[in-house]
């Protein structure tokens, strides 16, 4: 962090401006004249927290991308499929059984199964070959889309949220002052907030046994240079399928989460596919840290744009995009 | 940038390598002449269905994946946001040509509007290209991706220029000298022209010194740069050609669909083109309308057969996903380099273990 505000101390001054300014927005009590301006207080927040969940939903999904790609160098464009699938079978437990937590593990379990199959049939097959990769996961994702929409057929589909999360809750957040003087504070549905600090725990643990324990170590090693760790005696392949079941796992736990959250239909894997993308690229490819910020700035961006400027949402997603591979190509957290 | 140079798609040189320069290598062969010269006849040979459906929808979409395969092929940048150029220039006829939206539609003749939508979608392809290159590899992948997509939920959700998810209906098509140039047999003839002219135009320029330099770039970008070649100039030209192609193409889409929107630049259509050029072989300018035609007559007909030998017919994709994947799994050449394959393995008993990858 020091060593950026020494290279970029114009970039360092910009974000803490900005983010003084969110943190502003976000706590204080709004002057009449700035709800004239850009509308209602409450709006505002509710779509700040919408970016921000969703920002939490995109780093499930997006991290275990860019581990799988960090390590091995693995194209996973079927990547959206796995969520998707993930997804389906959280419906289905979650239906079947009635149980909200059950759905998770199952739908960890089986997507995680698909990636061991996925490593050990494909990958190992073509390691190094970019390009065979990329086309093999493309094909294999529009296989997966028709065999999901054969199975579960075209209809939208929601998980049910568990009653003990049901309902809104009060933040204290102070969204606007009652005529009587009375405050009103923000209301915000439990579930989101739950799902988000839960992604949060997964992200610091990933963070934490990446850098604390010697599994991290050895994944790390991996990424700087496989050739040596495979030399110095660690079975590499199995660090491979153990890594590719873990982040399939995330993605199929995404997908029980955006069940939840939103709905589960045919074209969703190509959505989240092309969010994770887009997260990783303006991130970085290869590093949690640089997903997380990804997911939490085109989350935001996504969100405030559809609220602000609605035919542009979109549009600002891409910006910010090109605005970051025009200043640092490799993504704003990426190490080389 | 060692991750980077890692990671660069080595798109294989061999298969132009063996070839001896010559400069018009398909037109000695007979089975060119040939081909082209049923293609000359087609309207004698097929009913209207057949000609624009298969015929016409095969040029247009293998002009397509020719663009693809131009930058892929000779520049190692596999592009996904060609059929996002074709369908930019596509709306950008009906945008300022004559169409039924009169409130959106500017009303200019074809003969302006036309050239206008080839200059602003080949602008929008060298630009895009101008930000792909900044990255190699699957990066280029995945940033043409998101680009394409980009544009297809920008269409969707844009009612001024684009009009949302109902697109762009009755788009006006060229009438003058007495011809009414969207009937079957003189659109058949303008397809199979500009096809031909960009597939010659490829053909030329691969053996041209700007695309014998793209190729050392594929190849070595950092000895050409040694050189004295100025690497990201030749890729930012070879996607302003590429663009070029892929934007005749959408004209000649929206003129024989009479119409554009979101869907036809969906993502799944973007990846259609990648399919269509890789299934048809990514390394000659003949594949991608191999593939083309692989594709369109798997899309028309696929139904119809599997509906015959008793299977449900709305498994079409399914087909074509698991065709797709059976080809890129055993030839990474596509169906040209299968065909290769086959010939020199009926020839030459020197086969030894040199073709395992096509």
């Amino acid at each position: 962090m020091s060593r950026f505000v020494e290279r970029h101390p114009a970039w360092a001054l910009i974000s803490i401006i900005a983010i003084a300014v969110g943190l502003w927005l976000v706590f204080a009590i709004w002057p009449p004249g700035l709800e004239e301006a850009i509308g209602r207080k409450r709006v505002f927040l509710n779509a700040v927290f919408n970016g921000i969940t969703l920002g939490g939903l995109y780093f499930l999904v997006a991290s275990g991308f860019t581990l799988i790609f960090g390590l091995m160098r693995n194209v996973n464009l079927a990547h959206g499929s796995l969520y998707l699938f993930g997804g389906y079978v959280g419906y289905a437990v979650s239906t079947a059984t009635g149980s909200w937590i059950l759905s998770f593990i199952v739908a960890f379990i089986l997507t995680a199964l698909v990636g061991v199959l996925l490593q050990l049939i494909v990958f190992r097959r073509m390691e190094g070959q970019d390009l065979r990769q990329t086309m093999v996961t493309i094909g294999l994702s529009i296989v997966f889309a028709d065999l999901m929409l054969w199975a579960c057929g075209g209809d939208f589909y929601q998980i049910q949220t568990p009653n003990w999360l049901i309902g809104p809750v009060d933040l204290p957040l102070v969204t606007a002052i009652k005529s009587s003087g009375e405050p009103v504070y923000l209301r915000y549905p439990m579930v989101r907030l739950v799902i988000f600090a839960a992604s949060v725990v997964i992200g610091v643990a990933m963070w934490l046994a990446l850098n604390r324990t010697r599994i991290g170590m050895i994944v790390r090693a991996g990424v700087d240079d496989r050739d040596i760790l495979a030399a110095t005696g660690v079975r590499i392949q199995l660090v491979f399928v153990l890594v590719f079941a873990f982040g399939a796992g995330l993605a199929g736990i995404a997908g029980v989460v955006g069940g939840t959250f939103q709905s589960l239909s045919p074209g969703e894997d190509i959505r989240f596919l092309l969010a994770s993308l887009v997260v990783v690229i303006v991130g970085g490819m290869g590093s949690i840290a640089g997903a997380a910020l990804g997911a939490l700035i085109i989350g935001l961006a996504e969100q405030l744009g559809s609220v602000y400027i609605p035919t542009y949402a979109i549009v600002v997603t891409f910006l910010i995009m090109v605005l970051v591979l025009a200043i640092r190509p490799q993504g704003l957290l990426a190490r080389r | 940038m060692s991750l980077a140079h890692d990671s660069r798609i080595t798109v294989r040189p061999a298969a132009l390598a063996q070839r001896p320069a010559r400069i018009w290598p398909e037109i000695n062969h007979p089975a060119a002449w040939i081909v082209a010269v049923i293609l000359l006849i087609m309207p004698l040979i097929a009913n209207g269905f057949f000609l624009i459906e298969i015929f016409a929808s095969t040029l247009i979409l293998g002009t397509m994946a020719l663009s693809l395969m131009f930058l892929a092929g000779y520049g190692g940048m596999v592009s996904l946001m060609q059929l996002t150029i074709a369908g930019f220039s596509a709306y950008m006829v009906a945008v300022f040509g004559v169409s039924g939206n009169a409130n959106i539609s500017l009303g200019w003749p074809w003969w302006l509007a036309v050239p206008m939508a080839l200059a602003l979608a080949t602008a929008f392809g060298t630009l895009g290209g101008a930000l792909a290159v900044r990255t190699e590899g699957i990066y280029t992948i995945m940033i043409t991706l998101a680009i394409g997509a980009a544009f297809y939920y920008f269409t969707n959700q844009n009612w001024a220029i684009f009009n949302g998810h109902t697109g762009i209906n009755t788009v006006a098509t060229p009438h003058f000298w007495g011809v009414n140039w969207r009937a079957d047999i003189p659109f058949y003839y303008i397809v199979l022209a500009v096809a031909a002219l960009c597939y010659f135009a490829v053909e030329y320029l691969s053996r041209a010194p700007f695309g014998l330099a793209l190729q050392g770039v594929r190849d070595n970008p950092r000895r050409m740069a040694a050189l004295g070649f100025n690497v990201n100039a030749h890729r930012v030209a070879a996607y302003a050609f590429a663009s070029f192609i892929a934007a005749l193409a959408g004209v000649l889409q929206v003129w024989n669909y009479r119409q554009i929107s979101p869907g036809s630049v969906s993502v799944g259509a973007c990846i259609d083109v990648l399919i269509i050029a890789v299934v048809g072989g990514i390394t000659r300018p003949i594949g991608p309308f191999i593939g083309a035609l692989i594709f369109v007559l798997l899309r028309t007909f696929a139904l119809d057969f599997l509906v015959r030998i008793g299977l449900d017919g709305n498994r079409f994709r399914l087909l074509i996903g698991l065709g797709f994947l059976a080809i890129v799994f055993w030839s990474s050449d596509g169906v040209i380099g299968l065909w290769q394959r086959w010939r020199q393995r009926g020839s030459a008993s020197r086969s030894g273990g040199g073709h395992r990858h096509g």
